[in-house]
């Protein structure tokens, strides 16, 4: 007796009627067996049935391989209800992974070669879908004659799965490339769409196609006009727009063609202008062809007129009140601030406005378009807006939002006191985003303003009393009464209120922060140090001080202990020398900027064009670009001592923030040329007298960037030179970031040295050879 | 366009078109992360988030998630535009298409998805051709349904199988 097969549909009913998990299982295996055995059996009527059953339970997540043979009969059959179903499961189990993959170009060629019409469909479709390279160039003249075909229905999907050959095998452009200028007459929007695909494949594929191809833009732009000057059409018009999907795919490939080539820009300017102009915007399918008109100027040479109306256009997306439009406005935006920084400029404060966006996706992006936009003249007001931002702002952006407005407040502070109280806002606020660096520039920035020293100790104590639980703020706010307590105590800060503080206050706060859970070892740390230091720069005895410190000499905390035993000793033994010991700290000298390699490796990941698209500035690869830990050897600056004390005593001063740089050879300015600027700085390690390390950065205060700069030296026969690899080639104009090169100098003889530069760059235009010798090097560079 | 899935708000899937060569454990890796991400999503969030390296377009229909991968130089909007236009094309097929019709004729949905796109691109633009192409390949299918019944009904009646 045969057993009726279920038909998919009661199958279907069944799967779903199941109730639990399990019993679903039950019902597919079961029917599963029946399905495996049909197949052995060999059941031809029905196998079409068994196969589209078995896809719907591998749609369902169940496996479906012993299905693939089935495929490759059904696909053979003469039946065309057999075809259809044979193809779908082709497509559907037997990708290019699969073994029996390759079986189906045989069935595949006799079909496009003697199919129906639908049959011929069916085929195409599957190998434009699952093709794998083989298969494609076994059966590229085969669909290749297809193009000439004279069904529509045939030939537009011949030319698409020409287009996926093109992506399997490139040499395969060859075949394809031909047909197209007569495919290009075609009035088929369907073929005409497809056509035009294909050539932007080859186009991408081949500089030698698309300069073949740049002859056909004239014919490309009349296609367009006539599209857009067209009235409705039923069958291809959305919301008043003809054809949208033909013209967004023209204007690609005018795109393409018109990038860095002057001509075919010019050629395709009016059409754009008009394209900008009169597209209905009310509905998502005329906004969809602004947007790729948008693109595309920005894109190719376009007048600076046209550029402005595209940004415009951006612009009024901005303010549309479709999410998704505002989305691609500020995505567009971001990919144009670098190479259109004034026209994005106008629309700033919409861009701004856009932060309060609910959707992260659009405030993430409108906070990644802020940060691009600070420039020295809207720095106060930005920060400002950022940091009210940052006050509200999801968590997951806190971090970039933080790195930011530290980054922009250290490109374009307007005034030291104006940077500190950035930072300090910012480490308020998010304190625990900030990252390890911040606290080392805060206390470096300080440092080095001396007429800010008091507003930054009263600033920053009255914050600590206030919240002792983010950490940077904390470390930083503990440096600073180390350093400067006296200056707190005087009270005499004039920029901010008046600050009456008692010398027991500082030190409670500091003990509290010492005893607080909340604070790390190396916050710890820094409060012991400060509390050490604070005992030369009190009035009153140091017993409180004494014992903590001493108290401490037993923590568990190895690092503190160690600490603390060496203060301790300090007192005991040498407290003469204490005093010389806990000075003020002398001005630390900062590393140059380096590139961070890292950082630039993962964004070319994310770059895939060689064409040159502008890159998207994200405020973390802004960051690294800045690597302020100094890198370069010096010693601390120390007193003499004894040498077992002196090895204790040279970690006390090894603070972590940024040694102080050993310079005592002054630096040089050997070369200037119309705002390029060569300055030499020096370093002589004392391990090495005679190795001399010496600097060279080049700076550029002019209106145009410096390119292609190298820079070459050349010694005396008796010294040994090393010169390492420069940190870039373009200095950018108006104070941009310097290239630094470290050259290394032997001279164990002590010869007196002389050291000859050559350097080539680009500049203003035009090319430029300098070779001179440094005549002012200071004589400490040899003796 | 690298491929489109359509699943229901409680993960379920109903369709799934790859259009680039990925093993079976990797598409299934990428629907189920893919229909985690699109479902934790608000519903006033806009219609666009990245993944990966890729770009998703994704639009709620009633109960079902219609959901396109599309690459970097890829158009967003346009993308949505080829979404909605499937959608027409399902509804005016099925008329008045739900998801119980994409669940018990999915072979349909698969079909009709393949005269609109080809190889992830879009190769007709006429709504009408599209309609006509898929009602024409039914008829066909029906005619070699009868075809293939009729004689057997036959030799099974007069004892020859």
């Amino acid at each position: 007796m045969v057993v009726p097969s279920l038909k998919l549909q009661d199958l279907i009913e069944e799967i779903r009627g199941a109730k639990t998990q399990a019993q679903e299982r039950e019902v597919i295996q079961k029917e599963c067996a029946h399905i495996r055995a049909s197949f052995r059996d060999g059941d031809p009527l029905h196998r079409h049935r068994q196969l589209a059953k078995l896809l719907y339970v591998h749609m369902l997540g169940y496996p479906a391989h012993f299905g693939q043979m089935e495929c490759l009969k059904l696909i053979a059959s003469p039946r065309f209800s057999d075809k259809r179903m044979g193809y779908l499961g082709a497509m559907l189990l037997l990708d290019e992974r699969q073994d029996a993959h390759l079986l189906i170009t045989n069935s595949i060629k006799n079909d496009l070669s003697q199919g129906s019409q639908p049959v011929q469909g069916l085929a195409l479709c599957t190998l434009s879908t699952v093709g794998s390279a083989e298969m494609c160039r076994d059966l590229a003249t085969e669909v290749e004659k297809l193009l000439l075909q004279p069904s529509p229905y045939v030939r537009k999907k011949a030319v698409l799965t020409a287009v996926h050959m093109i992506r399997k095998v490139p040499e395969l452009s060859n075949i394809f490339l031909p047909p197209c200028a007569q495919l290009l007459q075609e009035r088929h929007h369907g073929i005409l769409l497809g056509t035009i695909t294909l050539i932007t494949e080859l186009c991408e594929g081949s500089p030698a196609a698309l300069r073949h191809f740049r002859k056909v833009v004239p014919q490309l732009v009349e296609i367009l006009r006539t599209l857009v000057t067209s009235g409705y059409s039923a069958e291809h018009s959305i919301s008043g727009v003809s054809d949208p999907f033909l013209q967004v795919q023209i204007l690609r490939l005018l795109r393409i063609l018109g990038r860095n080539h002057e001509d075919s820009s010019e050629t395709m300017n009016d059409l754009l202008a008009q394209v900008a102009t009169n597209t209905e915007t009310s509905r998502n399918a005329g906004n969809a062809v602004l947007l790729e008109t948008v693109l595309t100027i920005m894109d190719i040479r376009s007048a600076a007129g046209l550029r402005v109306l595209a940004v415009n256009i951006l612009g009024r997306f901005l303010l549309n009140s479709d999410k998704n439009i505002r989305y691609v406005a500020l995505t567009s935006l971001l990919r144009l601030v670098q190479s259109d920084h004034s026209a994005v400029q106008r629309h700033r404060s919409t861009v701004v406005e856009c932060l309060q966006e609910p959707d992260t996706s659009l405030s993430r992006r409108a906070l990644e378009l802020s940060l691009a936009l600070v420039n020295s003249s809207n720095v106060r007001s930005m920060t400002r807006e950022l940091q009210g931002f940052l006050e509200s702002c999801p968590p997951d952006l806190r971090a970039d939002c933080a790195s930011g407005i530290l980054l922009a407040a250290e490109r374009f502070a307007p005034t030291k006191r104006w940077h500190i109280d950035t930072i300090l806002h910012v480490l308020t606020t998010a304190g625990t985003h900030v990252r390890d660096d911040a606290v080392a520039n805060l206390t470096q920035l300080i440092g080095g303003a001396q007429e800010l020293h008091a507003y930054s100790v009263c600033r920053l104590y009255s914050a600590l009393a206030e919240d002792i639980s983010q950490q940077p703020l904390v470390q930083v706010a503990a440096w600073c009464i180390g350093e400067y307590g006296d200056l707190l105590l005087e009270g005499s800060c004039e920029e901010t209120e008046p600050l009456q503080v008692e010398e027991e206050e500082v030190l409670v706060l500091l003990e509290k922060v010492l005893q607080s859970h909340m604070s790390l070892p190396a916050t710890r740390g820094y409060a012991l140090t400060a509390l050490m230091k604070l005992s030369t720069r009190l009035r009153g005895d140091n017993n409180r001080i004494r014992q903590v410190v001493s108290i401490y000499g037993s923590c568990l905390d190895v690092e503190l202990q160690q600490r603390a035993v060496e203060y301790n000793t300090l007192f005991r033994k040498y407290d003469h020398m204490r005093a010389a010991i806990l000075e003020k700290m002398p001005l630390m000298e900062r590393g140059g900027p380096q590139v961070d390699e890292e950082a630039e490796e993962s964004k070319e990941a994310r770059l895939s064009e060689a064409a040159p698209v502008p890159t998207e500035p994200q405020a973390s690869k802004l960051l690294d670009l800045l690597d302020l830990l100094d890198g370069t050897s010096g010693d601390s600056q120390h007193p003499p001592l004894d040498p077992s004390p002196g090895g204790t005593l040279v970690h006390l001063l090894d603070l972590p923030c940024a040694p102080p740089a050993l310079a005592p050879i002054p630096n040089v300015k050997v070369f200037e040329r119309e705002g390029l600027q060569l300055n030499l700085s020096f370093a002589r390690p004392s391990e090495i007298p005679a190795l001399l390390l010496i600097t060279a950065t080049a700076t550029n205060s002019s209106g145009s960037d410096v390119t292609h700069f190298v820079c070459q030296a050349a010694v005396p026969k008796s010294i040994q030179l090393q010169l390492q690899a420069p940190s870039g080639d373009t200095v950018p104009a108006q104070g941009g970031l310097p290239i630094t090169q470290l050259l290394r100098i032997l001279n164990p003889n002590k010869a007196p040295l002389r050291l000859k530069l050559r350097l080539t760059y680009n500049h203003f235009g035009q090319s430029v050879q300098e070779i001179f010798e440094v005549n002012n090097l200071p004589l400490e560079t040899w003796q | 366009m690298q491929f489109m899935l359509l699943f229901s708000r409680q993960g379920k899937l109903r369709l799934q078109k790859w259009y680039v060569p990925l093993s079976d454990k990797e598409k299934k890796k990428i629907t189920r992360e893919l229909v985690q991400t699109v479902l934790a999503r608000k519903p006033k969030m806009c219609s666009f988030l990245e993944w990966r390296d890729l770009k998703i377009v994704y639009k709620r229909y009633a109960s079902l998630y219609f959901c396109c991968a599309i690459e970097d130089q890829d158009n967003e909007l346009i993308t949505l535009e080829i979404i909605h236009r499937y959608v027409e094309l399902l509804d005016k097929y099925f008329g008045s298409v739900c998801e119980l019709d994409i669940i018990f004729n999915f072979e349909k949905a698969y079909f009709i998805l393949d005269e609109f796109l080809l190889g992830g691109e879009v190769q007709e633009t006429s709504k009408k051709n599209v309609l006509k192409a898929i009602e024409q390949a039914d008829l066909l299918q029906e005619v070699s349904y009868k075809e293939a019944e009729t004689p057997r009904s036959v030799l099974e009646e007069i004892g020859l199988t």
